[in-house]
């Protein structure tokens, strides 16, 4: 012990930082902080120090070009010692870290954190989630398999449609004309000097600002801001009933850290690394890329927005998005800060969280997208073929291989794209049906050049038979009426 | 010589130092700047990038075909990126059609389907006929459409870049002007 404290003597002769680091971590803070509410940023910068380690560790092996890239992935999973371990806590640690940066968000703004005096903390803040999503894209694309090189297509087709500057923009960001090795690299020099450069930074003055402005208060119902007293408020709850940080407050951000750790390391053991999926083949096309978990809400909202408001959605929402959040101190600088009593905010965040939620959920089974291969790997349940004349099972293979399959169901298995055929007769009347093949509409391909005469009868046939046992198919009344005009019944196939 | 009372000896000096530095700083921006713009001034222009996509034999009449293409401007450590696909439809014996294989949606590969005559994406469920023209689903337009000529037996098609849909000049839009042989 004696030789420790001598060397820390030692240093501290010639550093001269002890006082000045004793009187931060003493620093008194008010009573109710010390709270399991106020664990989240702690929690979030222990992550990207986890983050910055594994890192630099697959940067040991990891290959920057576009030609070896996914190949040193494949060497970091399957041939060097825990290689797929360190790809999984960083993979693991980028969802770890997108989650607990919107928890913190989240509790910030529902404890009126961005009020008076804290404003730019907030402001710098938003500029720190705005880097932490970059850094999970950036990440994303660095995996340099089929998933990110469409990925990159898909941003490049976004990053088109801003007006004037979107094509030169895209040629930016691509390096130059098309998705490759200049493309890798500079999401290369991204990922790993230019965004955590910055992250740092602004790490560094976020948590400035919290040192010297204190941490904000546990929010009272009642206990209003006022830009005129504030500041003299907070210093006579911290002077009168404050604790010093270190160590009465600090040992709750502890605990939850290495929980935090805890969980993220054993998700990378359970879970293991993410992908890589497929070789970045441009002319391997059998492939239906997806954006990682926080970009689904996102890929969701791409195929939902009706067309024409694609463009100004894409463009206009996210900037309008981050200019309400950059000037949400100022606008609400003053006044109440419990969430109790601000039932506003506390909407805003279910709404969002409901949206985001919805959007993600969807987005996992996608039901917007065509089934690629249904058409020939989904048989139509036995259910709809027994009993049925050839003619009928006829059209059942004229559906098949026409690939109505892949967007439409049958028995709940197929796309999803088009409306579930299982009653379609209920729905439709022969005609109707015929119209609809023909012609297409309602965001149906018409099929009229594709289809033989002999198909399209074969087809219908098949359709009309979908319908629940015990009920009789739509008819068109008319025809029955023009054909016997005393008796109509129709047959029931 | 008269100084003001205000302007020290090492005032001057600091202030020669800091615009000496603005100078250089300034003068050195010039070479980074035109180095990270290069991707854009130094763009290939359209029309000098002919890429061959092989015999016409592989291209049978009446029937669309996946093809792939070399780009021009590639690096040896681009490795399989280097590489293109497109649908070629070959109309009749001197017509073809030369789709991209990217949606013009946002860029995911699309799919022919000979049985129904249809191309169909994966990710959002665009869908076009066989001529490219828009069928359903998100896209706002038909296929991207690359301008071909044949030579000496061989088919060949103006790309140059990755077709977009804010920079679809470089190719042809379909309902506008046809390709040109």
């Amino acid at each position: 012990m004696r030789v420790i404290q001598n060397l820390g003597d030692w240093l501290d002769a010639r550093l001269q930082i002890a006082a000045s680091l004793r009187e931060t971590a003493e620093h008194r803070v008010p009573r109710e902080t010390s709270s399991w509410f106020y664990v989240f940023g702690s929690a979030a910068l222990v992550v990207f120090c986890v983050q910055i380690v594994t890192g630099i560790l697959l940067a040991l092996i990891y290959a920057p070009t576009a030609s070896e890239a996914w190949n040193s992935l494949q060497t970091l999973n399957f041939n060097i010692h825990l290689g797929w371990f360190i790809r999984a806590l960083h993979g693991w640690g980028s969802n770890f870290m997108v989650a607990i940066v919107l928890l913190h968000m989240v509790q910030v703004f529902l404890f009126g954190a961005y009020k008076y005096p804290r404003e730019l903390t907030w402001i710098v803040g938003i500029f720190l989630l705005l880097m932490t999503l970059g850094m999970a894209f950036s990440g994303q694309i660095l995996r340099f398999d089929q998933d990110a090189f469409w990925g990159l297509g898909i941003g490049a087709s976004i990053s088109s449609r801003v007006p004037v500057v979107g094509p030169l923009t895209v040629k930016l960001l691509l390096g130059g004309p098309i998705i490759a090795g200049a493309t890798l690299s500079r999401f290369f020099a991204l990922h790993v000097f230019v965004i955590p450069g910055l992250l740092i930074a602004f790490i560094g003055l976020h948590l400035l600002m919290v040192l010297k402005l204190g941490i904000n208060d546990w929010p009272m119902p009642g206990r209003l801001v006022r830009k005129a007293t504030y500041v003299k408020e907070y210093h006579e709850l911290t002077q009168k009933d404050g604790i010093p940080f270190f160590p009465a407050a600090v040992w709750k951000d502890l605990f939850f850290a290495a929980a935090v750790l805890l969980a993220l390391a054993a998700c990378a053991a359970y879970f293991g690394p993410f992908g890589p999926s497929g070789r970045p083949d441009p002319t391997i096309i059998q492939t239906a890329p997806r954006p990682d978990y926080f970009f689904l809400w996102l890929y969701a909202l791409l195929s939902l927005l009706p067309a024409n408001l694609e463009t100004p959605a894409l463009l206009i929402g996210p900037v309008i998005g981050i200019i309400f959040l950059l000037l949400l101190p100022f606008l609400f600088g003053e006044g109440e800060k419990s969430w109790r009593r601000r039932p506003l905010a506390v909407l805003t965040i279910l709404l969002v969280a409901v949206v985001l939620g919805t959007f993600t959920n969807l987005a996992g089974n996608a039901p917007w997208s065509p089934v690629m291969d249904a058409w020939s790997g989904l048989p139509i349940p036995p259910q709809y073929l027994q009993g049925r004349s050839a003619l009928e099972r006829q059209g059942a293979v004229v559906f098949q291989l026409k690939q109505c399959h892949n967007c439409h169901s049958l028995g709940s298995e197929g796309g999803k794209r088009g409306p579930a055929l299982d009653q379609i007769a209920l729905i439709q009347t022969e005609d109707q049906m015929i119209r609809q093949v023909i012609q297409g509409g309602g965001n149906m391909p018409a099929y009229g050049k594709n289809l033989s005469p002999a198909e399209t009868t074969a087809l219908i046939a098949f359709l009309k038979t979908l319908h629940p046992a015990g009920q009789r198919p739509a008819r068109d009344a008319s025809r029955a009426l023009a054909a016997q005009p005393s008796t109509s019944n129709p047959t029931n196939p | 010589m008269t100084v003001p009372d205000n302007l020290s000896r090492r005032a001057m000096l600091m202030k020669l130092g800091v615009f000496f530095n603005t100078v250089i700083a300034a003068v050195l921006a010039v070479p980074i700047v035109g180095y990270l713009f290069s991707p854009i001034t130094r763009a290939r222009k359209a029309g000098d990038s002919w890429l061959p996509l092989g015999s016409l034999d592989q291209y049978p009449a009446g029937e669309t075909r996946l093809a792939t293409f070399r780009n021009s401007d590639v690096r040896p450590w681009d490795g399989k990126t280097a590489d293109s696909a497109c649908w070629v439809r070959r109309i009749d014996a001197q017509t073809f059609q030369v789709f991209a294989i990217n949606c013009a949606h946002l860029g995911c590969p699309v799919r022919w389907f000979p049985q129904s005559r249809l191309f169909m994406c994966p990710c959002h469920g665009g869908v076009y006929y066989e001529d490219g023209a828009r069928a359903s689903g998100p896209p706002e337009r038909g296929l991207f459409e690359y301008a071909y000529k044949v030579e000496d037996g061989k088919l060949f098609i103006n790309a140059v870049e990755l077709p977009t849909p804010g920079a679809p000049s470089a190719l042809i839009n379909i309902g506008g002007k046809l390709p040109c042989a």
